[in-house]
C-alpha cells in the first residue's frame, strides 16, 4: 500500500511541477546574484545570501532559507491536504476502504508519501541550489568557507552540516504536513485543508513576531524555524535546534494522533 | 449472505434507518428498492463498514461487521452510489492501482491481477479501452469500469447500489445479463435501485424499504401476488360485456378486468357464447402497485407537510 501511495503521489505531473518550481526560485535567485554582484548587506535579507557570493557552496543552505518562509509551506500544505480529501472527493475513498485498506493503514501509506515528498523537495532544492551555486557563483578557495562566527569550514563539515540543514527544515516542514493532513481527515475539501495548514502557519508567524504573546512564544511552531542557521556557527549552537526538534515533534506527534482517532472513527459519507 | 439485526443509523437528529433486518441468502439475486433518500445508500454504507451503526447487528458472510470487515470485504465487491476513478489515469491503471491497494487472496492473487484486469475489462464491454485516460469517459463508461471494478477480486458477494445507473437500454440489459451470468456461477448479488422495472427483471427477493424502515422483504412472486381478478382480450367486447354483466369492473378496447369469476369459468362462458378468446389470465399485483402501496414519496419531493423532512438524509 505505502509504495502504491508514493506511486500515485510521484507517477502525477502535479508533484513534479512543484518541486520544480520550488528549485526554479533560488535558481532564479543565483543568476541576478551572479549577473550583478549585488548582494544584499550582511544581516539583511534571507539567511547567508550576503556570503554566497564569495561561495557558492554555500548556496543549498541559502536557498533552503529563500524557500523555508512561503513556498515549502504551500507546496507541502497542498500535498498533504490533498492526501485523504483529495480521495474523498474523487470518490476513490471509498473505494480504497471496502477495497480494504485498513484506515490505519491508509493514513500511514498517505503519511509515508507525504513525507517522502518533503525529504525529495528538500533534497531536490538543495541539489539544484549546489550545482547552480558552484557554476554561478564560483566555488571559491577552501579557505574562504566560513561560519557565520567566521571561522573557516572545510568542505567536508559544510557538506554534514548541510545534510543536517536538510534533515531540520524536513522536519519543519513535517509539522505544517501535519496541520494539514489532520484537516484533510476532518473535511472533504482538498482546499479547505491545504489552507487551513497555511493559516496555521502565517498564525504562528504572526505571534512568534508579537511581544504581547510572548508567553506562548516559545510553543509556536514556526518559532525555532529558522534555527538551521545555528548549524553553521562554529561550535554549532545547539539550544535552539534542539528546542525546534521538540516542539516540532509535539505537533507533529499530537496532530497525527488527532488524525488517527477521528478518521479510524468517522463515518465515510462522501 | 448478509443478515441484519435492528440496524438502525442516525445522523444528529436525523433518522436515515431505522431497525431494518435484512435476510440475503446465499444465491439470491436480492433487489433493495425504495425511493431516493429512503436509506438505501446508507445502508450499503455500513454493510460495507463505511458508515457506523448506530444500533444492530450485521452479518456479513457469516461474520460481524464492522467488526470483522478485514477478512470480509475480500470477498465482496461494491459499487457504492457512483462509481469513481482517478481522473487523469486509464482504466486499466485505475484497476491495477486498487488491485494493489488491498490485500490480495486466493482467487484474486498478485500473479493473476493482469488477466483478472482484462477479464472483468472485457465483461464489461470496455476491452479495446485503451489507455485514455478515465475523465474522457462518458457516463455509461464509467459506470461499467464502476462494475468492472467491483468484479476484480473475483467476489463471492456483490453489493451493487444502483448499478445500472446512466446507461443506454442496451447497457442495462448487457450489465443485467452479466449479473444473471454471474449469480448462476454462484455469486450472490444484492442490488440497491429505484428502478422497478429494472428490480423486477432481474431480482428473485425484493427488500422494500421507506424512509428508512423495512416495510416487505419476500420472493419476488410472492410479492406479486394474484388479485383475484381475471384479465381477457375478447373478440367482440360489446357482447362479452353483455353476457357477463356485472362481472366487468374494467374496460380498455378489447380488454376486460373481471371480478368474481376464473380463468376457466370466464372463457367457457365466452365460448359457449361463441365469443372468441384472444388471452385469458388472472391479473397479478406489478411490483410498482405493490411498492407504491408501501411507500411514501421519495425525498427528493418536499412538500407542506414539513414532518417528512425529518427523515431526511442529510
Amino acid at each position: 500500500m505505502i509504495v502504491v501511495e508514493i506511486r500515485k503521489l510521484f507517477g502525477r505531473r502535479r508533484t513534479w511541477v512543484s518541486i520544480f518550481l520550488l528549485c526554479l526560485l533560488p535558481t532564479v535567485v543565483a543568476v541576478f546574484l551572479s549577473l550583478t554582484d549585488i548582494g544584499p548587506r550582511p544581516g539583511e535579507g534571507p539567511a547567508f545570501l550576503s556570503a554566497v557570493l564569495s561561495n557558492g557552496a554555500l548556496y543549498p543552505a541559502a536557498a533552503l532559507g529563500i524557500v523555508l518562509p512561503i513556498f515549502l509551506p504551500i507546496a507541502v500544505s497542498i500535498v498533504a491536504g490533498e492526501s485523504i480529501a483529495g480521495e474523498a472527493t474523487t470518490g476513490t475513498l471509498r473505494y480504497l476502504l471496502v477495497r480494504p485498506v485498513g484506515r490505519t493503514r491508509l493514513l500511514v501509506a498517505k503519511l509515508s508519501s507525504i513525507t517522502l515528498f518533503v525529504l525529495v523537495a528538500v533534497f531536490a532544492v538543495s541539489i539544484t541550489a549546489l550545482v547552480v551555486g558552484l557554476n554561478l557563483l564560483g566555488s571559491g578557495p577552501v579557505v574562504a568557507t566560513t561560519t557565520v562566527s567566521g571561522t573557516p569550514l572545510s568542505p567536508s563539515q559544510l557538506g554534514i552540516r548541510t545534510v543536517l540543514t536538510i534533515l531540520y527544515v524536513g522536519w519543519s516542514m513535517l509539522g505544517v504536513a501535519s496541520v494539514a493532513f489532520f484537516l484533510s481527515t476532518l473535511t472533504d475539501s482538498p482546499l479547505a485543508a491545504a489552507l487551513g495548514g497555511l493559516s496555521a502557519l502565517v498564525g504562528s508567524t504572526v505571534l512568534v513576531t508579537l511581544d504581547a504573546a510572548d508567553n506562548v512564544r516559545d510553543y509556536l511552531p514556526t518559532r525555532y524555524w529558522l534555527a538551521w542557521v545555528d548549524f553553521f556557527r562554529d561550535p554549532i549552537l545547539w539550544r535552539d535546534i534542539e528546542r525546534g526538534f521538540l516542539v516540532q515533534g509535539v505537533y507533529v506527534v499530537v496532530l497525527l494522533g488527532m488524525a488517527w482517532a477521528n478518521f479510524t472513527t468517522r463515518d465515510v459519507t462522501s | 449472505m448478509i443478515t441484519t439485526h435492528g440496524l438502525t443509523k442516525r445522523f444528529g437528529r436525523v433518522l436515515a434507518v431505522d431497525s431494518v433486518d435484512l435476510d440475503v441468502r446465499e444465491g439470491d439475486r436480492y433487489g433493495f428498492l425504495g425511493p431516493n433518500g429512503s436509506g438505501k445508500t446508507t445502508t450499503v454504507r455500513m454493510l460495507l463498514g463505511l458508515v457506523y451503526a448506530t444500533r444492530g447487528e450485521i452479518e456479513v458472510l457469516g461474520e460481524p461487521i464492522p467488526k470483522h470487515v478485514r477478512d470480509v470485504l475480500p470477498e465482496v465487491g461494491a459499487l457504492v452510489e457512483n462509481p469513481a476513478a482517478y481522473p487523469h489515469l486509464s482504466a486499466r491503471t485505475n484497476l491495477t492501482i486498487l488491485d494493489a491497494s488491498g490485500p490480495p487472496t486466493d482467487r484474486a492473487s498478485r500473479r493473476n491481477r493482469r488477466q483478472r484486469v482484462g477479464e472483468v475489462l472485457e465483461q464489461v464491454g470496455l476491452a479495446s479501452i485503451g489507455r485514455r485516460p478515465v475523465k474522457t469517459y462518458s457516463l455509461g463508461m464509467r459506470q461499467r469500469l464502476g462494475i468492472a471494478s467491483a468484479l476484480l477480486g473475483r467476489p463471492r458477494l456483490l453489493v451493487l447500489d444502483e448499478p445500472t445507473n446512466g446507461l443506454d437500454p442496451q447497457g442495462i440489459r448487457e450489465i443485467r445479463e452479466l449479473l444473471v451470468g454471474l449469480n448462476r456461477a454462484g455469486t450472490t448479488i444484492f442490488m440497491s435501485s429505484h428502478l422497478l422495472a429494472e428490480v423486477e427483471q432481474l431480482c428473485t427477493r425484493v427488500g422494500v424499504v421507506d424512509r428508512g424502515r423495512l416495510v416487505a422483504q419476500a420472493a419476488l412472486t410472492e410479492l406479486r401476488g394474484e388479485t383475484g381478478r381475471t384479465l381477457v382480450r375478447v373478440g367482440d367486447p360489446a357482447g362479452a360485456v353483455g353476457l357477463l354483466d356485472g362481472r366487468v369492473v374494467g374496460r380498455d378496447g378489447d380488454r376486460l378486468v373481471l371480478a368474481g369469476t376464473t380463468v376457466a369459468e370466464a372463457t367457457a362462458r365466452l365460448v359457449q357464447a361463441r365469443i372468441a378468446v384472444h388471452e385469458a389470465a388472472p391479473e397479478r399485483r406489478t411490483l410498482e402497485d405493490v411498492v407504491l402501496g408501501l411507500t411514501s414519496h421519495g425525498s427528493d419531493r418536499v412538500d407542506g407537510d414539513g414532518h417528512r423532512t425529518e427523515q431526511l438524509q442529510p
